[in-house]
Formats: structure tokens, C-alpha cells, sequence
């Protein structure tokens, strides 16, 4: 006697939430400093899992989480360290995942795949960087050959020279284009928080100090409300004399973590999940490691050609602004303004900082909420550049729109 | 006179969070002594000092309307391990006691009516004035990893005197009070974070791995207004009566006024409901300051010393020279063996092979292993793996070749010095030179027993108490010619099984059995000369022992007591009393004691066994040995007497470094009472040791308050 195994069809992906803790300074005096980098994730992830009850446990089938730097209290299998310290069921298994900054967008685009094809039910998929514990490139060991192959310029893997070098090839990307694109960025994160558009995401996060005692992080502790032109305007340019990439106009070192949930579209709605954006398309691309800030345009181009849109048919955008000129690089490309309104409308990552591996997930934690504030929008993007370059794109649809194509059946992906 | 240490001053950190749910702002205060987290935050006075300090300016700001609420919590897997009891054992006077009362009172007042509600978050261990601390709040929320709750301060000599006496039966009834202020601190058994839960100790137990973040989310809810904690209503005055009345029959019952501590926190606790706060708390004053200057809490606190130190046993060799233990043989599989080899699989996690003549002793040795492990894994003291671990690593056998790849082997065979060398000799054609032999032995000489081997180094003593599980003790033997390699590597396996390891000198006896018996010969001496058994078992009594005299013997067993005092008298001649009515007893198989009339009660002396010793009589006339017939003081004056000699006898011939280790050995081989010091500070403050050794025993002040 043979039985035959079932064939699962595609299935919708639906963002069901997402958290994040307050991001910190990546210093000695950060908010964070003593504090271990796998509980920042803890947090995110016990929260999440608080705010839905209706959501058991053992139904969670993988919790994939990312980290640039894969040693240290980021180290021993963060996915399924995060699933035992967030007291999880035995029977949860999971993994990390790196891709640099876009590890914790991969560990979504890569859980969502297993997702649709029927794989998992529900996942959480996050990511943290302690920037403080884990400066960038510590203890790295790049293999030779990049240098004596000439495979990528010698200082490529610096990212504030990259950025540098977008300067260079697109001139027309001054500073002073850099300098307004990052103050409008603290301004519009000011307002946001004011308007509690940020701020119901974040999970509240214990942190002691030796020399203070125990104290609660509850806000990011990065941005510089007021910032004007004129205060950034003569900064050090630290990547080359004479440059044109400051402090204020890039994303800070960042200690934070971000976790959400995932499902699939039926299983959601069996459940009882809420479904905050339905996955659309995604995709990654490569471009020169030396302007990997360009990375975002390949990958969005690629992504709305999967998805059979345009550029004209996405109503909202969170680009990771790792460097000002990186964001406006994007936007030049596709022909949008430095200021325009549909562009990270409660700020990035140079206001509230840039936990690499965290990021991706911020970005959609805010199009999600963004999305439940303007339901005349159908599609939005998720986009940030990778170090190396890369660059990764997710297009997502909201629910709330009037002509939401649906998640329940599986044949509703066909309309995408 | 012990050295005044610096106070390692537990810090009073505070630092304003945000309550979520725009519940206002919580001054959250936390306890941190900068050390790690292996060294416990205490409470000194300076401590205490910095504490009220900062809670006098919290309750300002409270009053100025800038915080809405006070939270408490503890540095990193500690809230507080309660007063700096070093310190406290180094006050001179009964002013200077009363002041640390007060001073801790003072502090933990001002958590009281603060203008803003006050929150314990407990987050880890919370013992005696650190549990107080949390008590005297308004609210309490604990961590589930939390390792302990407790109020041991009558088992040290102290009553919980910062508030926990009057706040307990306040918040639980006083039944359950009377559990978590005497029983528990008793049995040595603080309260798990559910337990105390369950209780009503604290209010919330919440998870560990975001414990203050849900602590701090509850506080906003309890400020807010939406949970509201229903406090239970005082016991009526006659329950407490009665239940206090009960209490106080218990304590004459097993502890017989041996000790102040249990009596004056019964006190307490009685007083406690009718009393207000301030009228308490200066009631506790009262009580700490007496009993800070009373040699019974000295006594203790040394005595706690003494434990909490021995894991680091006086005289041990270097660790390094121990050898790796792989596989682990034990001769004979009678009830000991097989207990030892239990324990061995348990802890050193190694092969055991258990050997013994033919497969009906072995298979029993096996079965016993077998049926404890089941037991366990029944009562969920063990998992289903570690059991089959355990089970599978116990092998049992008849052919002593078994053992030719061990490199430990326990000698646990019949107590019979011909027999065991005879074992030994054996052994030593099979294994290797290297492969250490042990010995069980409890009386035999280790020396004797090594005498005649090729290899006599590598023999030595592992002495085990009954029943082995449950006995912190073990006494390591150093015979004649005991390698530091073999000594060495008994201290590591001790160790890993989890015992105090006490280095002793193969004298006779060792130390536990040799006073143990000596005992329980001088109190049968005086029966035998003519005081009846009931005066003489309950003789005792003032010192507090775990049981009365027949009790004890009917625990070990009546004929290995009469073996071991036989044994005793042979070796250490009749200072060690003959008893030709306990032979008799031995002999008739006589049970010697009654049933205890309550659970939880002494069993008496059965009247009956009077007849094996001839009748009784009155006290002062002479009896059968000539001498006049001693009444319960009498009895207690000899043995009293006879220990000191003894132990001036041990000390000579060097069976132990000094009087701790004998102190040691008596608290944890024979229960012997931490009041009592163990017996070498008991011995010292009743003035034994001067008339009779005309010295102290230990200088004035390490275990008494100094003159």
C-alpha cells in the first residue's frame, strides 16, 4: 500500500506584527552597554508573543532571527537560542541568518517563502545588532583575494567611504542635498513620536548598570530633535578630508533588535491573527561592493517587475537610511522628490539609528502602521542598501485598502 | 576575638523609569553591592544607612508629587541575603544590638505610608531583613528563577526583627506564619518563588526572563487603579491563640528550651496581632538585641560559618594531585554499598561495578539501586534519562576480575578487620598499582587495614554516614602511610558527590561515632547504675539534640551502636562504658522505643527495656557501680564531662586540625544543633572545658559573646 504525500499550493504570506526595543547609543554610555544583545531579542519576541494570546505557542513553526556579527552574546544559533530564552516550547525550532543590514529583511523574505510554499505555518522573524558589543567588521577575516584580485576596492568595506563614493559618481548628490534630506528625517521622527506613530511598537526594555542600578529603556535614545542645517552643516567628515559624509547626515553605531510575526494568509485567519500587510514580491540584488548604498535600485526594480507594478503603483516607501546620499540616489533614480511625503514619513534610521540586522524589520513595523493610517494606499516598499553591495526590496499590499485582493484562498497570490 | 571586617556596603541605586500607560514615573531603587554574582548583597549599617537615606528623599519627592510610586529590587540574581551576619556577631553591646534593630526599623519604616504606593520586585534571592525589605512594602511581585525566600533567623539564633515577625502573620494568617518563622527555618527549607506565591509572601509571580519589565507593568496597573490586591483579614484572636498555643507545645517538645530564638519569636508572634506597628517593630528590637548578646546566636553564626565553609576542607592536599576517576568498583553490595553506589553513578556520572559473593546479594545490591531511582523518578525528583543513565552505568557481578579496570575501589563489606584485609589483598592482584582502595569503614583502624599490602599508600578512608543520600558528611581518613595523590583524589570525589569532606587521622571512631557513642555509653552507664530510663533518655534535652538517646539508637540501629561502643572500648579503653543491659538488649532484638505520640515528635524511651537494667533508683543513693545514682542534670553533667575529655583527648592526638573541625563534623554528621556550636562552643560557655581541660577549647569571642 502507498500513500501519497500532499502537494501544498502557494500560500499568502500576511505581516501579522511587528516590535522592536528602543534603539541605543552604541557606546559605553549607551543605553544598552551592559546589557547582553540575545535579551534585547528576547524581549521583542516575548512581547510580540504577548500581544497575541490567541496565537499558542507550539503553532509558532520556526523563529529565524539575524545577526551581522554571529559570535559573542550574538552567537551559538541566535534563532533558536531567542526560542529557548523566550521560554518557547521545546518543540519550536530556529535559526540565524545573516545578511548583513538586510539580515533581519532576509530572515522575513526567507521564512515568507517557506511560508507560501507550505513549509510553515506561523513564524517570527527578527534581528539585532549590538553595535557596541559588536563593532562592525570586528574580528573579521577577509580572504586576500578581495585586494589582490582587485574583487572589490580595498576600502569597500567601509561603508561611510562608500557612501563617499555615491558622492563622487552622482555630483549632483551634494552635501547640502544630504544635510536638508537628514535634517527633514529628525524633524519628521519628532512629529511622529508626538503623534504616537511611534512608539506603540516599542517594547519596553529592563537595563541595568552597575554604577546606576537597574533603569527601563522605553524610548530610542538616538535622535537629535531640532537638528537644523546650520548644526550639522560643518561636522567632521570622518571617511576622507574634504568629504561630504557627517555624523549628521548618516545612521549611528545602534544597539536595538526587532522581532514580528508572519503566517500564512488562511492560517491567520484561523487563528485569528490580525494581517497588517500581505506579502507581495521581493527580491535582492548585487551591485558594485564600493557604492553599495546604490544597492536599493536593482533590487526594487527587480522586486515591481515580479510583482507586474510600477513605481507609480507603490504609495508608500521605508528606505533604510544608512547614508543620506544612498536614499537619494533611490530617489533620483525613480524620479521622486528629496522631500517626498510618501518617503519614510516618521523618519529612518539617521534619526533613530541603523541596528544593521535589525532594520529590515523596523521598516516594516512602520509601513504596517503606516499602512492602517492610509488605507487609499494599495502598495508600499520596504528597501535598504547591504554592505558588500547588495541591496533588498519587499513590496507589500494593505489590507485596509478598498480593493484588497485577499488572503484567504490559495489562489489569491495569482492576482498579485 | 574575631577581626571587624569592612562592611562591603550594598549600595542603594536609584534611578526614575516610566511606568508604561503614562502611570507616571517609579523611583526604582536597586540593591547592588558591586560585587558578582556569587557574592550576595548584605546589610551593614552603613548600608542600611545609605538605604534610608535614599528612601527619606524618595518619600520628599513623593511628596512633592514628582514620583508616583517607589520600586525596590536587587542587583542581578540577589535582592538581599538579609543583615551582614559577620558583622552582627561583633557587637559588643546590648545598646549597640538594640541600635541595628533600630536602624534597620528606622529604614524599612519609611516603605511604609510613603505618600506612593512601594513595590518589591523581587528578582532573586531574598533571605531574612532582604525578604523584610520587600514584606514592609505594599506590594511584592517575584521572579519565578528567584532562588530562595525564607526567614531563617530563629534557626541562627535571631527573630526576624526588621518587621517580619509582625508583617508575616499580617499577610499569610499566622498558621502559615508560624511555618515560614519556625518550621521552615527548622528544617533548613526557604520557600520557592511559587510556594511563597501560593502563600500570600509576595503578591505576582511573574516569568524570569522579563521579570522587571512585568513587574514594572504590573506596578502601572496597581497604580492606575486596575488591580486591585485583596489583603486577607486578621485571624480571629482565638484562632491565633490557639495556633500560637500549639506552636509553644511543639517548641517544649523538641527543642525544650535548649535555645531562646524559636521562644522569643513565638513571642512575637503572638503579640503580633493585637500590637501596632510601632509597638512591634520596637517589641523586635527588643528581641534582636537580646539575642544578638546571647552565646546561642554566636554560637550559631559560627556554626553557620563553619558550614557554608567547608566546602573548602582544612588540610586537603592540592587538587591537582587527585586522579581522574573513569570507573568506579565497590566491594560487597549490602545496603551501604549499594547506596554509595547510587550516589557514585548519580554525581561523578562514572561506570560502577558493584561486587559481591553470589548473584542473591548481588541482584539485591542491583534492586536496591534500581527501586531508589524508580522512587525518584516517581516523585519527579529525577527524569526518565537520568535514571536510565543511571541504571545502565550500575553493573553488578561476582567476579571480582570486574574490577581490574577501576581506578577507585570502596571497600563496603562487613565490619571485620580479617575480612577486609583479606578483601584488600585480594584487590591488589587485580588492579592496578595506581588504583586507589577505600575504605567504609566507620571504626576499624584504615592502617591496620593497608598493613600488609604491597602498595599500603594508596589506601584511605571514606567514611559515609546513613543513609548516604541524605548525609552531608563524609569523613576522609588519613592512615599511616595515605598517599597525598590518594587523599587528594577521596577530596575530589567527595566533592563531587556533594559532601563535606572533613580530613580526619585514623584514630578510632574518627570523630562523628567516637562522641556520638560516647554519648550514648555515659547516658547507658547512668542507667545501668541505676537511673531510669526515662530520666536518662530525656537527660539530654537542655542541649537540644535532633532526638533523644534511644531514639538515636533505635535510628542507627541497636546492635551497630553496641559494635561500635564495643569497638571504642577496645581501642580507647572504658572511658567507653560497658553495658551488659543494652548487650541484652541487642541480643533479645528489644525494641527500644515507643511510637512518637504526634508526627513530628520525639519517640520516648519505651519504660519496658527499665527491666534489662535492673530497677531504678532514686537519685543520690548508690548504685550498682558504687557510685551515687545520677538524676537528669547529673547525666548531663557526665556526659558533658566525658565529651570534654574526649574531644581534649582527640585534639592531642591530632584526629582533626582543631576544634572547628570537630564542631564540623558534629553538625553535620550527628544534627548536633547550631546553637551548640557544635559542641566544642557549648562546651566552652558552660565552663566545661575550663574545669575539666582547664582552657578553652576556642578563644572568647569566636563562638560566644566575649567577656
Amino acid at each position: 500500500m502507498t500513500t501519497t504525500a500532499r502537494r501544498p499550493q502557494l500560500r499568502d504570506v500576511v505581516f501579522v506584527e511587528g516590535v522592536r526595543t528602543p534603539f541605543g547609543k552604541a557606546r559605553p554610555d549607551g543605553l544598552y552597554a551592559e546589557t547582553r544583545a540575545d535579551d534585547l531579542v528576547v524581549k521583542a519576541v516575548r512581547e510580540l508573543l504577548r500581544r497575541h494570546p490567541e496565537l499558542p505557542a507550539d503553532r509558532v513553526d520556526e523563529v529565524a532571527i539575524a545577526a551581522t556579527t554571529q559570535s559573542g552574546d550574538q552567537g551559538i544559533t541566535l534563532g533558536r537560542t531567542v526560542a529557548v530564552l523566550a521560554g518557547l516550547p521545546a518543540s519550536v525550532p530556529g535559526y540565524a541568518i545573516d545578511r548583513m543590514c538586510a539580515g533581519g529583511m532576509t530572515a522575513v523574505t526567507t521564512t515568507a517563502a517557506g511560508i507560501a510554499s507550505g513549509q510553515q505555518d506561523v513564524v517570527v522573524a527578527g534581528g539585532v545588532e549590538h553595535m557596541g558589543h559588536h563593532p562592525m567588521g570586528f574580528d573579521a577575516d577577509p580572504n586576500p583575494r578581495f585586494v589582490s584580485e582587485r574583487l572589490v576596492a580595498p576600502d569597500a568595506l567601509n561603508m561611510g567611504v562608500t557612501a563617499e563614493n555615491i558622492h563622487d559618481r552622482m555630483p549632483h548628490l551634494t552635501k547640502e542635498r544630504a544635510d536638508a534630506y537628514a535634517v527633514a528625517s529628525q524633524a519628521k521622527y519628532a512629529k511622529a513620536v508626538a503623534n504616537g506613530d511611534v512608539g506603540p511598537e516599542i517594547v519596553p526594555v529592563a537595563v541595568r548598570s552597575a554604577e546606576l542600578g537597574w533603569g527601563l529603556a522605553t524610548a530610542d535614545e538616538l535622535p537629535r530633535p531640532g537638528t537644523t542645517i546650520a548644526g550639522i552643516r560643518d561636522l567632521k567628515t570622518p571617511f576622507r578630508p574634504g568629504g561630504r559624509v557627517t555624523a549628521g547626515n548618516a545612521s549611528p553605531l545602534t544597539d536595538g533588535a526587532t522581532a514580528c510575526l508572519l503566517a500564512a494568509g488562511d492560517i491567520a485567519d484561523g487563528l485569528g491573527l490580525p494581517v497588517r500587510m500581505r506579502l507581495v514580491a521581493s527580491a535582492f540584488a548585487g551591485v558594485a561592493p564600493e557604492v553599495m548604498g546604490l544597492g536599493p535600485i536593482p533590487s526594487t526594480e527587480k522586486a515591481l517587475a515580479r510583482a507586474g507594478l510600477t513605481i507609480d503603483d507603490i504609495g508608500l516607501f521605508e528606505v533604510n537610511e544608512a547614508f543620506a546620499v544612498q536614499v537619494l540616489a533611490f530617489l533620483d533614480h525613480f524620479g521622486l522628490a528629496d522631500d517626498d511625503a510618501r518617503v519614510n514619513p516618521y523618519g529612518g534610521a539617521i534619526a533613530m539609528g541603523h541596528p544593521l540586522a535589525s532594520s529590515g524589520v523596523r521598516l516594516m513595523t512602520q509601513l504596517a502602521h503606516e499602512f492602517e493610517r492610509n488605507p487609499q494606499v494599495r502598495y508600499g516598499i520596504t528597501t535598504m542598501c547591504v554592505g558588500l553591495g547588495q541591496g533588498g526590496t519587499v513590496i507589500w499590499e494593505n489590507p485596509h485598502h478598498p480593493d484588497y485582493s485577499g488572503h484567504t484562498t490559495p489562489s489569491s497570490t495569482q492576482e498579485a | 576575638m574575631s577581626e571587624t571586617r569592612a562592611e562591603r556596603v550594598t549600595r542603594s541605586l536609584v534611578r526614575d523609569v516610566e511606568l508604561p500607560g503614562g502611570a507616571g514615573t517609579l523611583a526604582l531603587l536597586t540593591l547592588d553591592n558591586g560585587l558578582d554574582h556569587t557574592k550576595p548583597s548584605t546589610l551593614g549599617p552603613l548600608g542600611i544607612a545609605e538605604l534610608t537615606e535614599r528612601l527619606a528623599e524618595l518619600r520628599a519627592r513623593a511628596a512633592r508629587g514628582e514620583i508616583a510610586a517607589i520600586g525596590i529590587t536587587g542587583k542581578p540574581y540577589f535582592l538581599a541575603a538579609g543583615a551582614d551576619l559577620t558583622a552582627v556577631s561583633t557587637i559588643t553591646t546590648h545598646e549597640a544590638a538594640l541600635g541595628l534593630g533600630r536602624a534597620g526599623h528606622a529604614a524599612y519604616e519609611l516603605l511604609h505610608d510613603a505618600g506612593v504606593p512601594t513595590f518589591a520586585f523581587v528578582n532573586g534571592l531574598a533571605l531574612g531583613g532582604g525578604l523584610e525589605i520587600a514584606l514592609n512594602c505594599d506590594y511584592r511581585t517575584v521572579a519565578s528563577d528567584a532562588a530562595a525566600l525564607g526567614l531563617p533567623e530563629t534557626g541562627l539564633g535571631l527573630v526576624p526583627g526588621w518587621g517580619g515577625a509582625y508583617l508575616v502573620p499580617r499577610l499569610v494568617g499566622i498558621e502559615k506564619a508560624v511555618d515560614v518563622i519556625l518550621t521552615r527555618p527548622a528544617q533548613n527549607k526557604p520557600y520557592k518563588p511559587a510556594e511563597a506565591a501560593t502563600l500570600g509572601l509576595v503578591d505576582v509571580l511573574l516569568d524570569s526572563a522579563d521579570f522587571l519589565e512585568q513587574s514594572l507593568a504590573w506596578a502601572a496597573r496597581v497604580v492606575r487603579g486596575e488591580v486591585v490586591v485583596e489583603r486577607r483579614p486578621l485571624d480571629p484572636q482565638p484562632v491565633w491563640d490557639a495556633v500560637v498555643g500549639a506552636a509553644r507545645q511543639r517548641l517544649d517538645a523538641v527543642v525544650h528550651r535548649s535555645r531562646p530564638a524559636p521562644y522569643r519569636a513565638l513571642d512575637l508572634l503572638a503579640g503580633a496581632r493585637t500590637a501596632t506597628r510601632a509597638e512591634a517593630f520596637a517589641a523586635e528590637d527588643a528581641a534582636l538585641a537580646d539575642l544578638i548578646m546571647s552565646d546561642e546566636m554566636r554560637a550559631s553564626v559560627y556554626a553557620f560559618g563553619l558550614v557554608s565553609g567547608g566546602k573548602r576542607p582544612v588540610g586537603a592536599p592540592a587538587r591537582e594531585l587527585a586522579r581522574p576517576v573513569t570507573r568506579v568498583g565497590i566491594v560487597g553490595a549490602g545496603l551501604m554499598a549499594a547506596q554509595i553506589a547510587l550516589l557514585v553513578a548519580q554525581r561523578l556520572g562514572v561506570p560502577v561495578v558493584m561486587r559481591d559473593l553470589d548473584e542473591e546479594r548481588v541482584a539485591k545490591g542491583v534492586g536496591y539501586v534500581r527501586t531508589s531511582v524508580e522512587k525518584l523518578v516517581g516523585r519527579g525528583r529525577m527524569t526518565a534519562d537520568a535514571a536510565a543513565r543511571i541504571l545502565a552505568s550500575v553493573e553488578g557481578t561476582t567476579d571480582i576480575q570486574a574490577f581490574a579496570a577501576c581506578d577507585v575501589v570502596v571497600e563496603a563489606v562487613t565490619e571485620v578487620l580479617s575480612l577486609k584485609k583479606r578483601v584488600f589483598a585480594e584487590l591488589e592482584g587485580i588492579v592496578s598499582p595506581e588504583t586507589i582502595l577505600a575504605t567504609n569503614t566507620s571504626a576499624l583502624s584504615v592502617t591496620e587495614m593497608a598493613a600488609d599490602l604491597q602498595h599500603p599508600e594508596r589506601v584511605v578512608g571514606i567514611h559515609f554516614f546513613n543513609p548516604v543520600a541524605q548525609m552531608p558528611l563524609v569523613e576522609v581518613v588519613q592512615a599511616e602511610h595515605t598517599s597525598q595523590e590518594a587523599l587528594a583524589t577521596a577530596f575530589a570525589i567527595t566533592s563531587k558527590l556533594r559532601k563535606t569532606a572533613v580530613l580526619v587521622r585514623d584514630r578510632p571512631g574518627f570523630v562523628v561515632n567516637r562522641l556520638l557513642v560516647l554519648v550514648m555509653g555515659k547516658v547507658v552507664e547512668a542507667i545501668e547504675n541505676g537511673t531510669a530510663v526515662q530520666v536518662a533518655d530525656q537527660a539530654l534535652a537542655p542541649l537540644g539534640f535532633p532526638m533523644p538517646t534511644f531514639e538515636l539508637f533505635d535510628l542507627v540501629g541497636p546492635a551497630v551502636g553496641l559494635h561500635v561502643l564495643t569497638s571504642l572500648r577496645a581501642d580507647l579503653g572504658d572511658r567507653f562504658p560497658a553495658s551488659p543491659g543494652l548487650e541484652k538488649l541487642v541480643a533479645d532484638g528489644t525494641r527500644v522505643v515507643l511510637d512518637a505520640p504526634a508526627p513530628g515528635l520525639h519517640r520516648p524511651v519505651d519504660p519496658a527495656i527499665q527491666g534489662v537494667f535492673g530497677p531504678a533508683l532514686e537519685a543520690g543513693v548508690t548504685g550498682q557501680h558504687g557510685t551515687p545514682v545520677l538524676d537528669g542534670p547529673g547525666v548531663l553533667d557526665s556526659v558533658l564531662t566525658a565529651l570534654t575529655v574526649e574531644v581534649g583527648h582527640m585534639l592531642e592526638e591530632g584526629v582533626v586540625a582543631g576544634p572547628p573541625q570537630i564542631d564540623l563534623c558534629m553538625i553535620l554528621g550527628a544534627g548536633w544543633g547550631f546553637h551548640t556550636g557544635g559542641i566544642t562552643p557549648y562546651l566552652d560557655r558552660t565552663g566545661c572545658s575550663e574545669r575539666v581541660l582547664g582552657r578553652r577549647l576556642l578563644p572568647d569571642g569566636v563562638a560566644n559573646v566575649p567577656a
